[in-house]
C-alpha cells in the first residue's frame, strides 16, 4: 500500500484503492460481528454463564443471526420526531467511525494514508460522531434519550480534552503526529515504548478513551438502569445497527490507536522476535486491549454524571498538562 | 437569554430500574430533580379484602404474593397473629424450622437485594453472583415444601411438612460457604471506589425524620436506631440467639449497604446456633381445631422482615374468616420518604436512593 500511494493518481489505482477500502470494510465488519460474539462469551464467562452457544458451531453465528433480525425489522420513525435529522445522526455517527480508520498504519508497509497530521486527523473527525449522538438524541423527540445525548455531549467534549493533552507526550518523544513515524520512534524492546516512558499519559489516555467509547464505567449516555437506553432508545431496525456498529467501530479504533501510540504498533517485545511478521505482533496487542475493554465492562459499576465531569477536569486535565511539563522538563535536560 | 423549561419525565411503571411496575414522576431542572410524585398500585390485588372471604389456611397463598422475594416471613406472620389470638402450642420442632426458613429467607432476599442494587449502579457481573448463592437458598427450599417461590409452607400451629432426609445437613454446608462467599462480595465490592462514591452520602436523613416517617428494617437502622424486632419485641425463638443487630450513623445508602450485608453474617451465625441445637425428630403440627376460629377480638402482630416491620393486624368475631385483615407492608412504608429524599437530587441518585430503600413492588401495591 505504501508504494502505492505514491504513486500518480490513475484510474487502475483508484480502482486499487476502491478495492482496498471495500476490504478494509470487510474486515472492520467481520471485527465488529466477531468483537460482540467475544464479548458476550468473555462476559458470559466471567459471570458464571454460558454466552452465545446455540447458532452455528460454538454460538459463532450467533451476531449474524442477530443482524440479520435487526435487518429485517420494521424501521419505526417516532411520529413527532425530526425526520431528517433522526435519518441523517445514525449515518453521521458511522461516517467518521470508518473513516478515522484510515490513518492507522498495521505494519511499516500495510497503511492506507500517510497523513503528517494523523493524530490530528483521529482525534477531529472522532469528535464529529458526538454531533451524531446529540442529534439523534435531540431528533428522537423523547426525553430519556435527550437525556442521554446531553449527558454524552458533555461526557465526549470534557474527555476529549484530557485525551489529546495525554497523547502531547508521544508527540513530543516522537517529534511527530505522523502515526507511522511515531511507531518508528519507539525501540525495538518492549520497555522501549511509549507506554513505560509515559506511563501517565498511557494511563490518561487509557481511562479518557473509554470514556470517549461510552463504555463501563463510563457508559452514562446509554445508561440502561437509569436512561433506559440512552440516546438510541428510539431506534429500531438497521438505524440502531448503526449506532451499534460506530461503537463497536471505534472499539476497533481506539484498541488500534492504543497500539500505534504506546504499545509500539508492529514491533516485537524483542528484536530477536521478528521472525513473527509484524502483522501478527499488532493483532496479538490490538486484541489484548479490546480484551481488557471487555473485562472492564465485566468489572466496574457506573460513575454519576457530577462525579465523571469532576474526574476529567479536576484529576486527568491536570495530570495530562502535568505529564506534559514532565516530559518536556526530561527531553530538555536528558535528551539534549 | 436561553429560556429553560422544567422536564416532566415519566420513570416507569416500565423502566429497568423500578423494581416491578412502579411508577415515579419527576420534574427536571436540567439533570435535577425538583419534585417527585410516586404512583403505586399497578400491582394492586386486593389481598386484604379478598382474604375477608377466605378461612385464615385459605390465606397463607396469598401472603406468598406480598413479598414475593421473601415469602416464608409472611408466612409466618399471618399464622403468628392467628396463633397469638387463639393461644395455640407450637411444637418445637416446627418453631425451630420456622425460624430457620425465615432466616435463609432473609440471607435469600438480601442477596437478591445486593445484586440488583449493584445492577443499578451499573455493575452487572455482582448480580450474577448473587444469584448463584441465592439458588442454593431456593433450592433447599424447594426441597422442603416443593415451591421455590411462593412456599405456602407454614400453617397455623405449625409447618406443613417435616424438613426431608438431609436438609438439615445441606444448611449445615450452607453456612460456611456463604460465608466464604459473602468475602467474596466484599473483596468484589464493597471496597470499588466508583461504587463508594455513588452511594456515600446519597440520600442521607436522620434517625428523627426516620422515626417521623415510621421507616423500619435497614432503612431505619442505618441513622444508628437500634430496633429489631426479633430482639425488641421477639417472637418465635430469638431470645435463645445470640446475634447482633446492625446499625449505621450516616442514614446513608452507603451505611443501608453495610447493615444488609451484616444482617446476611448475622443470620448465619443464627443458623449456625439453630442447626446445633436443633430437636430430634418429632411432630410439625400441634394440636389445632379443625376449624380455626380465633376468639372475637383485635390483635396486631409484628416480626422483622428482611424489608422491616411486617405487621399483621386481624379483626376476628369469632369467624373462621377475618372480618378484617391489614398488612402493614415495610416496602409500602419505607416507599413513603421517597418523594422528600429524592428533591434536590440528579436522574442517577433516584436509581441509588430507590433501590437502596428496597421495595418489592408486590409488597408496595399488595
Amino acid at each position: 500500500m505504501g508504494d502505492l500511494l505514491r504513486e500518480p493518481l490513475t484510474a487502475g489505482n483508484a480502482l486499487l484503492f476502491l478495492l482496498a477500502a471495500a476490504g478494509l470494510l470487510l474486515i472492520v465488519l467481520g471485527f465488529v460481528t466477531y468483537a460482540i460474539y467475544f464479548e458476550r462469551r468473555v462476559i458470559g464467562w466471567m459471570q458464571l454463564r454460558v454466552g452465545p452457544n446455540r447458532v452455528g458451531p460454538l454460538g459463532l453465528l450467533q451476531t449474524v443471526a442477530d443482524i440479520f433480525k435487526l435487518l429485517i425489522k420494521e424501521d419505526t420513525i417516532p411520529r413527532k420526531a425530526d425526520r431528517a435529522l433522526f435519518v441523517l445522526a445514525p449515518v453521521l455517527a458511522y461516517v467518521p467511525a470508518f473513516a478515522v480508520l484510515a490513518v492507522i498504519p498495521y505494519t511499516s508497509g500495510l497503511y492506507f494514508a500517510d497523513l503528517n497530521v494523523g493524530l490530528l486527523y483521529y482525534v477531529a473527525l472522532s469528535s464529529m460522531t458526538t454531533l451524531a449522538i446529540v442529534l439523534g438524541g435531540w431528533a428522537s423527540n423523547n426525553k430519556y434519550a435527550l437525556l442521554g445525548g446531553m449527558r454524552s455531549a458533555a461526557q465526549m467534549i470534557s474527555y476529549e480534552v484530557p485525551l489529546v493533552m495525554s497523547v502531547v507526550g508521544v508527540v513530543m518523544l516522537s517529534g511527530s503526529m505522523n502515526l507511522r513515524s511515531i511507531v518508528a520512534a519507539q525501540g525495538d524492546w518492549f520497555w522501549q515504548w511509549h507506554f513505560l516512558p509515559q506511563l501517565i499519559g498511557f494511563a490518561i489516555f487509557v481511562v479518557a478513551s473509554v470514556s470517549e467509547l461510552n463504555r463501563t464505567p463510563f457508559d452514562l449516555p446509554e445508561a440502561e438502569s437509569e436512561l433506559v437506553a440512552g440516546y438510541h432508545v428510539e431506534y429500531s431496525g438497521f438505524r440502531f445497527a448503526f449506532f451499534m456498529l460506530t461503537e463497536y467501530v471505534y472499539v476497533y479504533a481506539i484498541a488500534a490507536l492504543t497500539t500505534v501510540l504506546f504499545l509500539g504498533g508492529w514491533h516485537p517485545p524483542a528484536p530477536f522476535l521478528d521472525i513473527v511478521p509484524g502483522l501478527i505482533w499488532f493483532v496479538l496487542k490490538f486484541a489484548l486491549v479490546v480484551f481488557v475493554l471487555f473485562w472492564l465492562r465485566a468489572t466496574f459499576p457506573r460513575l454519576r454524571v457530577d462525579q465523571l465531569m469532576g474526574f476529567g477536569w479536576k484529576v486527568l486535565l491536570p495530570l495530562a498538562l502535568l505529564n506534559i511539563f514532565v516530559t518536556a522538563a526530561y527531553m530538555e535536560l536528558w535528551i539534549k | 437569554m436561553i429560556r429553560t423549561e422544567e422536564l416532566l419525565l415519566n420513570v416507569g411503571p416500565q423502566h429497568p430500574s423500578t423494581h416491578g411496575v412502579f411508577r415515579i414522576i419527576v420534574k427536571l431542572d436540567g439533570e435535577v430533580i425538583t419534585e417527585a410524585t410516586p404512583v403505586m398500585g399497578y400491582l394492586h390485588r386486593g389481598t386484604e379484602k379478598l382474604a375477608e372471604n377466605l378461612t385464615y389456611t385459605q390465606i397463607i397463598p396469598y401472603t406468598d404474593r406480598m413479598d414475593y422475594v421473601a415469602a416464608m416471613t409472611n408466612n409466618y406472620v399471618l399464622c403468628y397473629a392467628v396463633e397469638s389470638m387463639m393461644g395455640l402450642e407450637v411444637p418445637e420442632r416446627a418453631e425451630y424450622l420456622r425460624l430457620v426458613v425465615m432466616e435463609l429467607q432473609r440471607i435469600a432476599s438480601h442477596l437478591v437485594w445486593w445484586g440488583t442494587y449493584l445492577l443499578d449502579i451499573g455493575a452487572m457481573s455482582p448480580f450474577l453472583y448473587a444469584f448463584r448463592d441465592r439458588e442454593k437458598i431456593i433450592d433447599l427450599f424447594n426441597e422442603l415444601c416443593g415451591a421455590r417461590l411462593t412456599y405456602n409452607y407454614m400453617r397455623v400451629g405449625g409447618v406443613k411438612w417435616d424438613a426431608p432426609e438431609g436438609w438439615l445437613d445441606k444448611v449445615r454446608d450452607l453456612i460456611p460457604y456463604m460465608e466464604e462467599k459473602l468475602k467474596e462480595y466484599d473483596r468484589l465490592v464493597s471496597g470499588n471506589e466508583i461504587f463508594l462514591a455513588r452511594i456515600r452520602g446519597v440520600g442521607a436523613y436522620d434517625a428523627q425524620t426516620a422515626i417521623g416517617y415510621g421507616l423500619s428494617g435497614a432503612n431505619l437502622r442505618c441513622t444508628g436506631v437500634d430496633w429489631d424486632l426479633r430482639k425488641n419485641a421477639p417472637y418465635s425463638l430469638y431470645d435463645r440467639f445470640e446475634f447482633e443487630v446492625p446499625t449505621g450513623e450516616r442514614g446513608d445508602c452507603h451505611d443501608r449497604y453495610r447493615i444488609r450485608l451484616e444482617e446476611i453474617r448475622q443470620s448465619l451465625h443464627i443458623l449456625r446456633q439453630a442447626m446445633a441445637q436443633f430437636p430430634e425428630p418429632g411432630p410439625t403440627m400441634g394440636k389445632v381445631p379443625r376449624v380455626i376460629r380465633p376468639p372475637a377480638g383485635e390483635i396486631y402482630a409484628a416480626i422483622e422482615s428482611p424489608r422491616g416491620e411486617l405487621g399483621c393486624h386481624i379483626v376476628s368475631r369469632g369467624k373462621a374468616e377475618p372480618y378484617r385483615l391489614k398488612f402493614r407492608r415495610p416496602s409500602f412504608v419505607n416507599l413513603q420518604i421517597l418523594p422528600k429524599l429524592l428533591v434536590g437530587e440528579t436522574m442517577t441518585n433516584l436509581i441509588t436512593i430507590l433501590g437502596g430503600i428496597d421495595i418489592v413492588v408486590g409488597e408496595v401495591d399488595c
